[in-house]
């Protein structure tokens, strides 16, 4: 039985630090995850959580913290029905290359429901972050509301 | 050749702070395309049954095909066939789609690159590294009016991978 793993690369105008901040600081964080704030001194072994107006939404561990190359880390999120799958794992890989960086995001140890709804929202995140370090700022902030009007899942 | 017998292979989802009508323009336009496809230009006949040719930048034909669908501003179809010899007799055609939906004030832009048989990872990782880099450009220009320089290395495991099964790779 596999399990399905999610991987989603984006080419970002920035550079490796810049990035690293935006996907480790509480206000930048808030912009283009669609109001989820991130909180956490990002070390390895340390938790961390996402809050939207201060309610907790996904919470986790760092598993691995090599600035501004890669982090990693376990992906949990709040709601009940959540809760009932098994928890995954989120890798960030930053690679520079001269005033781009290429951005991989891995999601795998994934069951059904939790791989159907990251696949959905990582497209969104990823590019308002692209949006918000490249043009200053992030997309609509109803952006997944007005999407899922439109698909018919 | 039977539509309904292709399969996707490769989906990538990109929001883009642009207009459908914008996007539309930026996919099917030569001298857009020049700007965030490597430097190579696409034109198309937007009708069922019209050529769809990519030129690199000295003008000769790279990739050619045809329309199968075409509904402005939201979906083209089209077929995608590298002018490598004996690449289509092993592989069959490649069939690429565009989905361009509104999503708010931004647009939701979707490819499925479709086979009709299975094709392997190795075959398939050009495509997995260049859309990504094709389509983060595309969206940088439509939004900052610029667009970086990526570097892309050719795909050496695909180009490994079909010179294996006998097609002549420049």
């Amino acid at each position: 039985m596999s399990k399905p793993e999610f991987v989603y690369v984006t080419y970002i105008e920035t550079t490796a630090e810049k990035l690293w901040h935006a996907l480790t600081d509480a206000e930048f964080h808030e912009r283009y995850w669609f109001g989820h704030r991130a909180t956490s001194d990002w070390k390895a072994g340390s938790s961390y959580t996402f809050a939207k107006q201060g309610k907790p939404s996904v919470e986790g561990k760092v598993l691995e913290s090599d600035p501004p190359k890669r982090l990693v880390y376990t992906w949990d999120p709040c709601s009940p029905e959540a809760k009932r799958e098994r928890t995954s794992r989120v890798t960030f890989d930053l690679e520079p290359h001269g005033t781009i960086v290429k951005l991989t995001v891995t999601h795998d140890d994934l069951e059904e429901k939790t791989f159907r709804d990251i696949s959905s929202g990582w497209p969104m995140v990823l590019a308002s972050l692209k949006s918000l370090l490249e043009t200053g700022r992030e997309l609509p902030a109803d952006l997944p509301s007005r999407a899922r009007e439109n698909s018919c899942a | 050749m039977n539509i309904s017998s292709f399969k996707p292979a490769i989906v990538y989802t990109i929001y883009i702070a642009s207009t459908p009508e914008k996007v539309w323009q930026a996919l099917t336009s030569a001298e857009f395309s020049r700007k965030y496809f490597f430097g190579n230009s696409v034109e198309v006949d937007l009708r069922v049954g019209g050529a769809f040719i990519v030129r690199t930048p000295d003008g000769a034909p790279h990739i050619s095909g045809e329309v199968t669908e075409c509904d402005p501003l939201r979906k083209l179809t089209f077929t995608f066939n590298v002018n490598w010899p004996g690449l289509i007799e092993k592989l069959g055609p490649t069939l690429v789609t565009y989905e361009i939906e509104p999503a708010g004030d931004a647009v939701k832009l979707t490819l499925i690159q479709s086979h009709d048989r299975p094709l392997s990872d190795d075959i398939l990782s050009g495509g997995r590294a260049g859309w990504p880099a094709i389509l983060s450009s595309l969206k940088s220009l439509l939004e900052t009016g610029n667009v970086p320089a990526i570097k892309m290395a050719p795909p050496e495991r695909m180009l490994a991978a079909l010179k294996a099964m006998g097609i002549k790779t420049p």
